[in-house]
């Protein structure tokens, strides 16, 4: 028999669920222990910020929100390992990745407390996209970016994050592709939390590993646990440093559970076990963190809890500016339709006008 | 001066565009060594190189998506969809993306691209490769949709849509793409978008019409004028936003309507020119405004495809009726 092709993955992890190390050498980044308290605390912050929005949402002050609980190191290890340079598409969850780059919890309150200013980013990168509601499309915007950026001969990387669900479509398998043809700058990360709504990861596709849906495409991939920060951060550091150097494009897939519903529009006791989702959290990636950073003498309960007290003076401050920010006049729906509002649209937008002048 | 066809005129826009501001491209299924299944990127690749105008994978939601990433990182993309027909996968990302971007981000992020399509029937081509279904995207917010009916009109307006700050949809009437040539001079110079024009003068009855029907509107006219009939021919252009004033003006000049185009009637473009007409020129009509479309029915394939699109005889028959009328 000849082989046309045969292919392996990498499975990648550096603590297990325990937080002990699996013996692999630390990569240097790890070996910086003032650097990975860092990291634990925003997975710490992304998590009571977590809280907060959902205590939003039950109170009315928030319409549809997507937790990200189970999520921190992943996102997190994505955001942490990008230069600001760099260019983020997400779709709706990646807070931690989103607040490591800048954005404030504030912005994402307005986004999906109906206002749209929410993503006109202040401090975060310019670059980085919107949300996406739209599932897997922003992948062939970080494609588009990554083409932009090899046209212009810039050292920018463009990644895009993905869910299990997501990597389903063709707007991944067309992004992908093109990377791969192109050998463009492109790192797209499948954060594979099992469930897509209600879709099992096994209904989601016939596929090994979702990892290996880059191989097709010629890119180079990787499967890591997605709730080991550590893993997670050594293999887009190592994505981002090949996309950079011009040496292709990368698939990771970040193997993680989401611990909550899908939104709080959604009721996952519907669909999914008890005891799958008790299971589930035993490998939760913060603890795991916590407890190896404890073991290294790097933490305690005392900084726990003055670090936990800090996230809620800084949510509430956030919650606080969120709640203070008025409405925009109802004109703001044509003020950014065009560059310059059409002649056509001055009739529309004055009867507007005129609402908001009586109410 | 060299005479021009309307696809030469768009080639000529293009290279004039992409010799002047670097960050123009030009991506699409067989646009580089190729230049274009109508050759509309003729030479393009070979004057610009690979990256810059770029043979996609064959996937035209690949396409779209790509053309909307590199408009927001500050490029000027121009994406071909090979024929109008197969746009649909691309509407995803102009619907839920190109056009709303900027709204979506309060003014962060914009997309300065184009989407070219051949568009349109009569050139006995096999299914899916005649469609005429720009009232799927004048309906859509944040996008410009224009039609270019000349070589002249191809390159100026071509112009104008790759440096418009907002996505614009540059459906070119493939029927007309060889008809006739004239004179275009590569001067750079860019036409108004949101301008409808006026080609003929008239008092009688005005003609609006768009795309490859312009040439039927002035013929019609032409065949009007020997019955004594004076109408006024106005070419759309820019679809959306409409220079509504224009054809109010002319409608309020003449008191009769007659709106040609090639897409099905019902919801067609049409629909909202007359709506338009009942709501503000309904005082000055003097008669029904008359649509002559396409039919409510698939174009057929091209045995019987004229007999779908608007002709001559039809629009100059509806044109009477507007005269029998008052």
């Amino acid at each position: 028999m000849s082989i046309a092709a045969k292919f392996e993955i990498e499975y990648l992890q550096y603590l297990d669920q325990d937080g002990k190390e699996t013996g692999k050498e630390l990569p240097e980044f790890a070996k910086d222990l003032d650097h990975m308290v860092e990291l634990y605390k925003l997975m710490v912050s992304t998590r009571v910020f977590d809280a907060k929005s959902i205590a939003l949402q039950r109170t009315g002050k928030l319409g549809t929100y997507a937790s990200c609980l189970g999520h921190e190191a992943a996102h997190v290890g994505i955001g942490s390992a990008m230069r600001r340079e760099d260019s983020l598409a997400v779709s709706y969850r990646e807070y931690g990745a989103q607040l490591y780059r800048g954005v404030k919890p504030r912005e994402v309150y307005m986004y999906w407390g109906g206002d749209e200013r929410g993503n006109d980013f202040a401090d975060a990168p310019r670059h980085d996209f919107a949300w996406c509601v739209p599932i897997a499309t922003q992948c062939l915007h970080a494609a588009g970016s990554a083409l932009a950026f090899k046209i212009r001969n810039e050292p920018r990387v463009a990644v895009c994050t993905i869910g299990d669900g997501g990597s389903s479509k063709g707007d991944f398998y067309g992004a992908i592709n093109i990377a791969g043809a192109q050998q463009l700058p492109l790192v797209a990360v499948i954060v594979n939390n099992q469930w897509a709504i209600s879709v099992p990861r096994r209904i989601q596709s016939g596929s090994g590993t979702l990892a290996q849906k880059g191989l097709a495409a010629g890119l180079f991939c990787i499967q890591v646990d997605g709730n080991d920060i550590i893993a997670v951060r050594k293999a887009m550091e190592d994505a981002l440093e090949r996309a950079r150097s011009g040496n292709g494009g990368t698939v990771i897939e970040a193997v993680t559970y989401r611990l909550g519903d899908h939104t709080t529009a959604d009721d996952a006791r519907r669909y999914r076990g008890e005891q799958e989702v008790k299971d589930a959290w035993d490998r939760d990636p913060v603890p795991r963190l916590r407890k190896w950073l404890e073991a290294k003498g790097k933490w305690d309960d005392a900084k726990e809890e003055a670090w936990k007290a800090e996230c809620d003076d800084w949510m509430d401050n956030e919650v606080n500016a969120y709640l203070e920010t008025k409405t925009q006049p109802a004109t703001a729906m044509f003020d950014y339709l065009y560059a310059e509002l059409p002649a056509d649209l001055e009739a529309q937008r004055d009867f507007v006008a005129s609402l908001d002048r009586q109410s | 001066m060299a005479q021009i066809t309307l696809i030469e005129a768009v080639t000529q826009a293009l290279a004039y565009e992409m010799t002047h501001d670097e960050s123009v491209v030009v991506l699409g299924e067989d646009v580089g060594v190729n230049g274009g299944v109508f050759r509309a990127t003729q030479g393009l690749q070979e004057k610009f190189g690979e990256l810059r105008v770029l043979d996609t994978p064959l996937d035209e939601t690949t396409i779209a998506g790509v053309t909307v990433g590199l408009a927001v990182q500050g490029m000027k993309p121009v994406a071909e969809a090979q024929f109008e027909g197969f746009i649909y996968p691309m509407m995803e990302q102009i619907a839920c993306h190109a056009a709303r971007l900027r709204n979506r981000t309060r003014g962060r992020m914009t997309v300065p691209a184009v989407w070219r399509a051949p568009w349109g029937g009569g050139i006995r081509a096999p299914e899916h490769h005649s469609e005429a279904n720009e009232h799927l995207f004048t309906n859509i917010p944040g996008l410009r949709v224009v039609m270019p009916s000349s070589p002249a009109r191809a390159y100026g307006l071509l112009l104008a849509a790759i440096r418009d700050p907002d996505p614009v949809m540059f459906f070119e009437p493939k029927r007309i793409y060889r008809q006739y040539k004239e004179e275009v001079p590569d001067d750079g110079e860019a036409l108004p978008l949101d301008v409808c024009f006026v080609l003929r003068d008239g008092t009688d009855v005005t003609l609006v019409t768009w795309g490859a029907q312009v040439k039927e509107c002035l013929e019609a006219a032409d065949e009007l004028a020997q019955k004594g009939i004076s109408a006024e021919v106005i070419d759309v252009a820019t679809l959306t936003p409409l220079d509504f004033d224009t054809i109010a003006e002319s409608v309020t000049k003449t008191g009769r309507c007659v709106i040609v185009h090639e897409a099905p009637k019902t919801a067609g473009y049409g629909a909202e020119i007359a709506a338009r007409l009942a709501e503000e020129c309904l005082y000055s009509l003097l008669a029904p405004v008359e649509r002559v479309t396409g039919f409510d029915t698939h174009i057929p394939l091209f045995r019987l495809e004229m007999k779908y699109l608007p002709s001559v005889e039809r629009i100059v028959e509806a044109a009477q009726r507007t005269l029998a009328a008052s």
